[in-house]
């Protein structure tokens, strides 16, 4: 028992940590419940995509795909152009995304082949791949686009000199798919228990849980309601509106996420990512599965950009991008995951806690150290060190479950 | 139609440049026999199969000559993937499982049986849903046939070895229209009850028209299980046998047989060695993978030659390993009457003990530094020598002693370079290997491992590093411990010889006992005692 309960703490140590981390900046910040409840749902409305484009590529062994910063620019090339076009609404959006879709393929199959030269060293040659994809991105948009191509809408390109500007302006399409059909959270909420509720009640007549555990969840929900009655709790989330469209997109990702892995294709990815030599003995294309992981997960994150900059209405043209994929990658590790092991759930949670804590964190600098900037400095150092205790805690456990393994076999 | 072999592999021949292999082997299989493969290692048995499945390392070094006939008819097996379609299945030695799929998926990989969807019809065959339920259907069937009960949705991870043996056999069962199946050394994992199922299911399979290919160094499985045997040794048909019409004496005396003359012969002592033992080891076990020791008890006297033989894989590497510290180990261990740390490779080198290691260009060497440095190395390191200045403050090298020791050993061990600052990495294999020898001498070694010194050297490099061997005890009286995959190797410089089986000493032989003997220690079975193996 005991020692579950340490390989309980060893398997999630990092989530455990988050967890602590975010209630005791919570409390420090001085924070309305309903504040952070506001800027986290925005927050996830805006970057949970892009956080769930990167399971693919760790189930297909190639660890967290920091080559995403690559589909974020390719949503971007797609923006400026919808822009120039001048075409508005939701329109404008369909258009980027239908242009981001073969930008961000061709990219992905690009760093797909790349890869495949370097396997071992995915993740180390796709953050790298990143910074030298920024040098192309930067003499696009610096030299050729206004230049060699030019553009001719108002505050594109800086004025008395080359280049596109430094902002982009997206007025146009912001909020297009946010904006479709907002709900106060207050039915959106009930919505979401009651269709919980019928899930949960169904498999269970299909016999598809346990009664057991079919009965606990029912009962976490009708907690979740109950609490949800305090005042205090209610009145925070009072104001409240939720983006459906967008979240709605959010949980197709995590459907597709889910199909796609009761397919053949979703077999061989966790056949590839598990041991390449057997894949490649029982005649799976090794190197074409890992380009259409690569590829699949390419797409999807140029696709979370540009949910990202709809939800903004502008975006800096040079920074938007940058950051991407260190943040996403951070997110996903501290919702549990790994290099090797990912889910939905753990994308989710990741995305809920790392956010909470965004949100708390200067605030909680502020009251503590009576600078604000401080809290800056912590997101981007936690970002890294969530990334490299991930890192050194894998190597641990891939040496402890073998110690374990060997106990057993010596047992035997 | 059906022809009398199923397989006929005619006049094989496979030259990797100018070093032959194989010469003229031929291997005959009729349907629903099992035919034993027997051979030490380097006799050719992969290489044989490496053709039959046309691996892309024979492809690739000029493919081979002779003729490979399958039900009668000529083909060209380009490739596994054209061998499995072919009817030809390999169990693998290495298992081919993953370990996070459920048996299940494991026996169906990559043969899904899968149901078409709405997204399918657009994007093709790739995107069709899994049919679990089918699968699991088939996984049952083909674990039936195979005598395992265990839940066809049980996870690999965690199975007794064994179990995942007769996973991969009903992997390969399950294949529609396979012919032939080859098992590379199926029991060497195995537990004796499982190794005893294996056989019965081997038999059963074959029941069925399957022909079986049976790879093993065991002499009483084949005895047991198969029809008829091909004997390889150094890469030529050595015999085809019945199995009903043979014993494992005749089979262990075709498989070590006499390779020629011994190079080089050790002149010949009054008393082989002292009375005072020089390392006792007792229930000795290593953890080093591939090369696990399970239970080694040995005694080796001061001033004699011992070696250390038995096929690859069975745990003689690991012994050395085990006891300088590479690798974990566990027993006791007395080094010249004085107990001996295990794990500790800083204090094995102090306690007198040095080893050349058999992986000179991995473990032995700098390579890219220079060969005096590569002499000095350890005695610098450990001892403190070769260095000038205030110890542990500020110490440098002592350049010019440097020189002189090293050049004296490049004239004592006759290492070919162009001077003493050539970097190692040039050198050709066999001085590399006098480089590890010399920087084990440094030590002044009471004891010296020599681990598969030979290995990967050309002939007359080999013949200078067993007589230096050779010199060093008889005009230093160094006790060396040797330890080789070459039988005549050990039996032209030693004086006894332990072979290892599975992890465990089978027998302590001379060097002058009979080639059955030493066949049937290295199967694992030990002689009998009237064979004049009484070890001393």
């Amino acid at each position: 028992m005991r020692k579950d309960f340490r390989t309980l703490m060893r398997d999630n140590a990092v989530t455990i940590m988050f967890v602590v981390l975010c209630l005791v900046a919570f409390f420090l910040s001085g924070q309305s419940l309903g504040y952070v409840a506001y800027e986290l749902f925005g927050r996830l409305s805006r970057n949970a995509f892009i956080v769930l484009a990167l399971i693919i590529p760790i189930i297909a062994g190639m660890g967290i795909n920091f080559a995403i910063t690559i589909g974020a620019m390719a949503a971007q090339i797609a923006a400026l152009w919808v822009t120039e076009w001048q075409i508005p609404g939701l329109g404008g959006f369909a258009v980027a995304a239908l242009m981001t879709v073969p930008i961000a393929a061709l990219f992905g199959f690009l760093i797909g082949k790349l890869l495949n030269r370097m396997k071992g060293q995915e993740m180390i040659g796709g953050l790298i791949l990143g910074y030298f994809a920024n040098g192309l991105y930067q003499l696009l948009f610096l030299f050729i686009f206004g230049n060699l191509i030019p553009l001719h809408t108002d505050g594109l390109v800086i004025k008395g000199s080359t280049g596109v500007a430094n902002t982009i302006d997206l007025n146009r399409i912001q909020a297009a798919l946010d904006g479709i059909w907002r709900l106060d959270f207050n039915t959106a909420f009930y919505v979401c228990m009651a269709l919980a509720a019928v899930w949960f009640i169904v498999r269970l007549a299909m016999k598809k849980t346990s009664a057991k555990s079919g009965g606990i969840s029912l009962g976490v929900l009708a907690a979740v309601v109950l609490i949800y009655q305090i005042p205090a709790i209610k009145a925070g989330f009072a104001t409240l509106r939720i983006p459906v469209v967008t979240f709605l997109v959010v949980g197709l990702l995590c459907l597709f996420n889910v199909a796609i892995m009761r397919t053949r294709l979703g077999q061989q990815f966790r056949a590839v990512g598990q041991n390449m030599t057997v894949a490649n003995a029982a005649g799976i294309n090794v190197d074409r599965v890992r380009v259409i992981a690569i590829m699949i997960s390419t797409v999807f994150a140029g696709l979370g950009q540009l949910i990202f900059v709809q939800n903004f209405g502008l975006f800096q043209t040079y920074g938007a991008h940058e950051q991407v994929g260190l943040y996403a990658g951070a997110a996903i590790l501290v919702g549990g995951a790994s290099i090797v092991r990912a889910t939905n759930g753990q994308a989710l949670l990741g995305c809920i806690l790392f956010h909470t804590l965004f949100i708390v964190a200067p605030l909680a600098g502020t009251n503590l150290l009576g600078d604000a900037a401080i809290g800056e400095y912590f997101r981007v150092f936690i970002s890294y060190g969530v990334i490299a205790l991930a890192l050194v805690l894998h190597a641990w456990r891939g040496r402890s479950e073998k110690r374990d393994l060997r106990a057993l076999s010596e047992k035997e | 139609m059906s022809a009398e072999y199923v397989l006929q592999m005619k006049d094989i021949t496979k030259r990797y440049g100018e070093n032959t292999v194989l010469e003229d082997v031929s291997l005959s299989v009729r349907p629903g026999e099992i035919h034993a493969l027997l051979g030490e290692n380097g006799a050719g048995k992969s290489t044989l199969m490496n053709i039959l499945f046309g691996m892309p390392v024979i492809h690739a070094t000029g493919g081979f000559s002779g003729t490979v006939s399958l039900d009668g008819a000529e083909t060209h097996i380009q490739s596994p993937h054209d061998a499995m379609e072919k009817g030809i299945g390999m169990v693998h030695q290495e298992f081919m499982l993953l370990p996070g799929f459920t048996i299940t998926e494991n026996i169906k990989l990559n043969r899904e049986i899968t149901k078409p969807n709405l997204v399918s019809r657009v994007f093709g065959k790739n995107l069709e849903t899994l049919n679990m339920k089918a699968m699991a259907k088939d996984a049952r069937t083909a674990l039936d046939s195979v005598g395992m009960s265990i839940d066809e949705y049980t996870l690999v991870q965690g199975l007794p070895v064994g179990y995942m043996q007769f996973v991969e056999i009903a992997r390969e069962i399950d294949k529609k229209g396979i012919k032939l199946l080859v098992f590379d050394e199926p029991t060497a994992v195995l537990t004796e009850s499982e190794a005893e199922q294996l056989i019965r299911v081997m038999k059963q399979i074959a029941a069925t028209g399957i022909a079986i290919i049976f790879i093993t160094h065991r002499l009483d499985e084949v005895i047991a299980a198969a029809d008829s045997v091909t004997i390889l040794r150094d890469g030529k048909l050595v015999a085809t046998r019945d199995a009903k019409k043979t014993n494992t004496l005749e089979l262990a005396e075709l498989m070590i047989g006499r390779k020629g003359e011994s190079m080089v012969t050790a002149p010949d002592r009054d008393k082989p060695h002292g009375d005072k033992v020089a390392l006792e080891i007792n229930h000795l076990c290593v953890d080093m993978p591939g090369e696990e020791v399970r239970d080694v008890s040995l005694k080796v006297y001061e001033g004699e030659i011992f070696g250390i033989g038995g096929l690859a894989g069975q745990g003689k590497i690991g012994i050395p390993s085990g006891i300088m510290g590479l690798y974990p180990a566990a027993g006791e261990v007395n080094v010249f009457g004085a107990a001996h740390e295990l794990g500790n490779p800083r204090k094995s080198l102090e306690n007198g003990l040095a080893m050349v290691s058999e992986d000179r260009r991995g473990v032995g060497l700098l390579l890219e530094q220079s060969i005096e440095d590569n002499i000095v190395f350890n005695a610098m390191q450990i001892k403190g020598e070769y260095l000038m200045g205030i110890r542990l403050l500020f110490s440098l090298r002592d350049s010019r002693k440097i020189r002189k020791v090293a050049n004296q050993m490049i004239k004592d061990l006759d290492i070919r370079c162009t001077s003493a600052l050539q970097h190692a990495g040039t050198l050709s294999g066999g001085n590399q290997q006098k480089v590890c020898i010399a920087r084990a001498l440094l030590m002044r070694p009471k004891l010296l491992f020599v681990s598969e010194p030979t290995r990967g050297i050309d002939i007359g490099a080999k013949k200078l590093v067993l007589e230096t061997l050779v010199r060093l005890n008889r005009e230093q009286g160094m006790t060396i411990v040797m330890v080789s995959s070459e039988l005549m190797e050990l039996r032209s410089i030693c004086g006894r010889i332990a072979i290892v089986s599975e992890g465990r000493t089978v027998d302590v032989l001379k060097a002058t006992d009979t080639d059955v003997n030493f066949g049937l220690a290295m199967s694992g079975i030990r002689p009998n005692q009237e064979g004049g193996s009484v070890n001393g």
